[in-house]
């Protein structure tokens, strides 16, 4: 069976690759194009880990194939920051000790930005069910969803 | 943080404070390089043929088809693993067999559990690997199953071994069982403890396997050279076990073999054994080429080592004045296919937290067609302390007693002889228990369907063998290589410690975890040990520093060995040198290494010992809901003793971290076989950890009291919060709903139907 | 004085000894002079309490002339079998 061609653009790069019909896009992100900031925890889109945005959408990029994204336009974890300036989402991880192992914070970064350009006033509750898509194990979620309503305020702040 | 006076001369200390993590950058931008992010170029992927029956006598394996499928470079089955004879060699903090080792990680006579390895392949693609396995062909032989420990222990039972006596009775006996050992500690005289009890309860209680749930599935990436030469990584939490473990399957030397220990996506004692690891290697020596191999979340559901699924017998006596007078348990855990449960240390903690005269608690370590146990945050524990801890709440009713009061009048503290035999150094319990007391959480009022639960916790701690080393650097700067994988923050915790340590600012210190290759041997991350041992063993290397540096000022200075000292940073000179010779810091020194005698630096080489025991005691609210039987975390408090807590910050996300996971024990997680002896909910969406919107913030209280046998007073902290969150969430659903719950989880259908029993709750 | 508890099976009952040891190691040999039966026992994995404070691997740890010893079984740790253990393949 012969591959597919796809063209798309992801965090802001036109980028050109092969792939298999069956290829999710975590595969083409991670295996293809080198982007391992994605994580496959599962593969059956319950844990978040492979969280990017699709034109802007939130999806588990395990849930989307490779052959689908053709014109589309993706946000991985390795667009988050701009040059050497971390986003405040990043920095205020580091800050609020809201990681312990790592492996699920490119998914919760990527599911918060993806919250506040949507609904920059949550509340913990809306924070909580938001991010209920994202599986950690290390943190029990308290440091992430604070970590989350303080940028959430401090953007508000202006 | 601010960065004080250059090098600490102003006396600055960074541990107990909240410093940013040094590999905390790459883990916000997914730099950072986990398991199945590393790659070779020519790399072959490597997948695992595995048994679709929970009990099965392997009869014959052809894999000849599979070798002649083009892309695919090489096949292993048991042939390609020696038989080792019976020794035991540590798993975490357990004991396993490598007899048990070599056929658990392929299986030879029979498959003893669904998902049990029977053959791998290597080959150039996924879809070629996926292929070739469906052209192995197994013959079976069937065999009856048996999973659930109680039916497992029955004398007709299947039986998984036929050479498998019960170790720990006398006399030995001659038929082969189910049952691999049998433990006991006693302590005083049960039968007249309980003759003097006023009151007494008797529960049964039954808990469901678990799995350690880490979201990063097992990784490994092995590359084998002509002359045996082995590189492998992988994320483990020991990569010297893994070296250890590999070496001695494949007889290979083990300074041959060089372990990367990659970052690690969560443990939780589920990745201080190997499965995968001797496969790669064995998979590329055939091949010869580099093999790469990740698990399926499926196959770490079903292929990896859950904690036991047990069944717990107490029964407690107190006095009217609330003495506890006698605590007798019986423990029949699941060890999975092989021999191995953690029933050891349940037995041990059971009673641990309480000071009792008459103690008896037996175990039985039970193997079944599951896949083998391996540990699980505080092995064992969570267990038998849940079943103790739910019947001192019924004993504190019974007497009219306030629970915490009744803990508090039974609390071990120092002196105290433990139920296990020796006698307790300084220890926090009744600083926890004062604690949660003093919270708004425990004084605030509730509402009909809504309970309150408190228990507290035990978990003893270990040290071990360490090697860490310092090295100052020509700028002054100073790498630190530490041997134990950092799992959640301790490359934090150790940079504040030689910051500290050298007086040198906090961002100069570069740490990274060293492979097999860079330092002698390491026990593993685990035990609560990393920053415990990790921190001993620097400042054995910074004493080294210092005395080197001292040394060579007496010879610059002319001075004498007590004209010179070193503090806040620097060498100083002390009286008459004083006048002629000015202080000199690490920074000085490191530009004149080469002429002043060489590269300065520490290599301290430890077996750590005098771990202290850390105790906890946790509170939570909770709601259920009579329609859904859903029950609702409202609120949640951990105090825990740390000793000293390096990092404040990650010692609070141990408490929060290990409370979650408990409350994901006691509330939905189980295994789910069906009785066909296969596990029904192998994946995330069935298998129901909590996720953000299941829980509320976790209040977390840092008690500390010091451990003496520490420079720092540091206890590790890491597994006692898995501990009081099931017997705290039980009581509290006592509470709310007067049902004594005994068997976890306490999941919607369970708890629908006890209500409904009751004529609780509406249809 | 060094107590061994569970042991106790091993020794017919006995559980209470007063030795003269002054390291683990000694007091390891003069156990199992005793009793040959729990030198296995002793080898395979057993923390020593000193006083109340827990060692395991530690043979030459210290013992006092009036310390109260007590054998339990090692919570983890150690090394792996330090024992070398070839097997050539001819693959």
């Amino acid at each position: 069976m012969a591959k597919h061609h796809i063209e798309a653009t992801v965090n802001g790069d036109a980028v050109e690759f092969l792939c298999e019909t069956e290829e999710t896009l975590l595969d083409v992100l991670r295996d293809t194009l080198h982007l391992t900031g994605s994580k496959e925890g599962c593969g059956s889109g319950d844990c978040g880990a492979c969280s990017v945005t699709l034109d802007g959408r939130l999806v588990c990029s395990c849930l989307v194939l490779g052959c689908e994204v053709g014109g589309h336009r993706i946000e991985t974890i390795e667009g988050m920051a701009k040059g050497e300036a971390l986003h405040p989402l990043q920095q205020r991880f580091l800050e609020n000790a809201a990681l312990q192992c790592g492996i699920c914070t490119p998914g919760f970064l990527v599911a918060s930005k993806a919250l506040l350009e949507k609904k920059p006033d949550p509340t913990e509750t809306e924070i909580r069910y938001w991010l209920a898509g994202n599986l950690c194990r290390c943190t029990g979620y308290d440091k992430i969803v604070s970590a989350v309503m303080d940028v959430a305020a401090a953007m508000r702040k202006g | 943080m601010a960065e004080a006076a250059t090098n600490g001369t102003n006396g600055q200390s960074y541990v107990g404070t909240r410093t940013i993590r040094p590999d905390g950058v790459d883990k916000v931008t997914g730099r950072a390089r986990f398991g199945a992010d590393f790659n070779l170029p020519g790399q072959l992927i490597g997948r695992v043929l595995r048994s679709p029956h929970p009990h099965a006598r392997i009869v014959s394996i052809d894999t000849s088809r599979a070798e002649a499928l083009p892309g695919v470079k090489a096949v292993i089955t048991r042939d390609d693993f020696g038989d080792q004879p019976s020794e035991f060699v540590p798993a975490g903090e357990m004991m396993m067999n490598y007899k048990d080792v070599v056929r658990n990680v392929m299986a030879r006579e029979k498959a003893l559990y669904e998902g049990h390895p029977v053959a791998a392949v290597a080959a150039t693609s996924a879809a070629i690997a996926r292929h070739a396995l469906k052209l192995i062909d197994v013959t079976y032989e069937v065999l009856p199953h048996v999973i659930d420990v109680v039916e497992a222990m029955r004398p007709d039972a299947p039986l998984l071994h036929d050479d498998l006596f019960t170790a720990g009775v006398e006399p030995k006996p001659d038929k082969p069982s189910n049952i691999a050992k049998r433990v006991e500690i006693v302590l005083g005289d049960i039968e007249a403890g309980f003759a003097k009890a006023d009151v007494i309860v008797e529960r049964e209680f039954k808990t469901a396997p678990v799995h350690q749930g880490y979201i990063e599935p097992h990784a490994a990436l092995a590359t084998v050279s002509e002359d045996g030469s082995t590189e492998l990584w992988c994320t483990t939490q020991g990569h010297y076990i893994v070296r250890a473990h590999c070496a001695r399957l494949l007889g290979l030397d083990i300074g041959k073999v060089r372990v990367t220990a990659t970052e690690i996506g969560g443990g939780f004692g589920g990745k201080t054994v190997v499965y995968l690891e001797p496969l790669a290697i064995a998979l590329s020596r055939k091949a010869r080429r580099p093999v790469k191999m990740v698990m399926s979340r499926e196959e770490v559901f079903k292929a990896s080592g859950p904690t036991s699924g047990a069944t717990v017998h107490v029964k407690m006596g107190a006095t009217k004045d609330g003495r506890f007078v006698a605590g007798f348990a019986e423990l029949k855990y699941q060890a999975g296919a092989f021999q191995g449960s953690p029933v050891q240390p349940g037995v041990m903690c059971a009673y641990a937290p309480y000071d009792m005269e008459n103690v008896k608690v037996i175990g039985y370590d039970v193997v079944s067609n599951r896949p083998k146990v391996a540990a699980y945050r505080a092995p064992g524990a969570p267990i038998s302390e849940f079943a103790v801890e739910s019947v001192v709440d019924e004993l504190a009713k019974k007497l009219g007693l306030d629970p915490i009061e009744l803990r508090l009048m039974n609390a071990a503290r120092e002196g105290t002889k433990a139920a296990y035999g020796p006698k307790l150094g300084p220890i926090g319990l009744e600083e926890t228990l004062n604690a949660v007391k003093k919270t708004e959480h425990w004084n605030t009022p509730l509402r009909k369907w809504q309970g309150r639960g408190v228990a507290s916790g035990f978990w003893f701690n270990i040290g071990g063998e360490t090697c860490a080393s310092l090295t100052v650097n020509e700028d002054g700067t100073v790498s630190l290589m530490a041997g134990t994988p950092d799992i959640g923050g301790l490359r934090a915790s150790l940079s504040m410690v030689a910051a500290d340590e050298l007086g040198v600012p906090y961002d100069k210190v570069r740490p990274i975890i060293g492979d097999t290759g860079s330092l002698g041997f390491n026990f593993l991350t685990g035990g609560s040990r990393s920053a415990f041992s990790g921190s001993m063993a620097l400042v054995e290397a910074a004493r080294q520093i210092k005395a080197d540096l001292c040394a060579r000022a007496c010879k610059l200075w002319d001075a004498k060995p007590d004209q010179v000292e070193f503090s806040h940073g620097a060498v100083r000179p002390l009286g008459a040198v004083a006048e002629k010779a000015k202080p000199m810091t690490i920074a000085d020194f490191a530009k004149i290494a080469g002429k002043t005698g060489g590269p300065i630096g520490g290599y301290g080489r430890i077996n750590a010992q005098g771990a202290g025991p850390s105790l906890g005691t946790h509170l939570v609210d909770l709601e259920v809901d009579p329609e859904t039987g859903r029950v609702t975390i409202l609120r949640y408090t951990v105090a825990q003793d740390a000793g000293r807590a390096l990092h404040p910050a990650y010692v609070e996300g141990q408490f929060q971290g290990g409370a979650v996971q408990g409350i994901g024990w006691a509330l939905n997680e189980e295994y789910i076989y069906g009785a066909d002896g296969k596990l029904q909910n192998a994946g995330f969406l069935d298998y129901r950890m909590p996720v953000a919107s299941d829980v509320p913030m976790i209040d977390a209280i840092v008690v500390e009291v010091a451990n003496p046998r520490h420079p720092y007073g540091v206890r590790g902290v890491g597994e006692t919060p898995i501990v009081p969150p099931l017997g705290a969430i039980a009581n509290a659903m006592e509470n709310a709903t007067g049902i004594r719950f005994t068997e976890l989880p306490m999941s919607p259908p369970k708890v629908l139907k006890a209500l409904r029993e009751r004529g609780l709750g509406r249809v | 004085m060094v107590l061994i508890g569970n042991l106790a099976q091993v020794t017919g009952g006995v559980a209470e000894f007063r030795l003269s040891a002054t390291s683990v190691k000694q007091l390891f040999q003069q156990l199992a002079e005793l009793h040959p039966a729990l030198e296995r026992h002793l080898e395979e994995g057993i923390a020593v309490a000193i006083d109340g404070q827990i060692y395991q691997d530690a043979l030459l740890e210290p013992i006092g002339p009036d310390s109260e010893v007590f054998l339990l079984p090692q919570i983890a740790g150690g090394r792996s079998s330090a024992r070398p253990h070839r097997r050539i393949f001819a693959r």
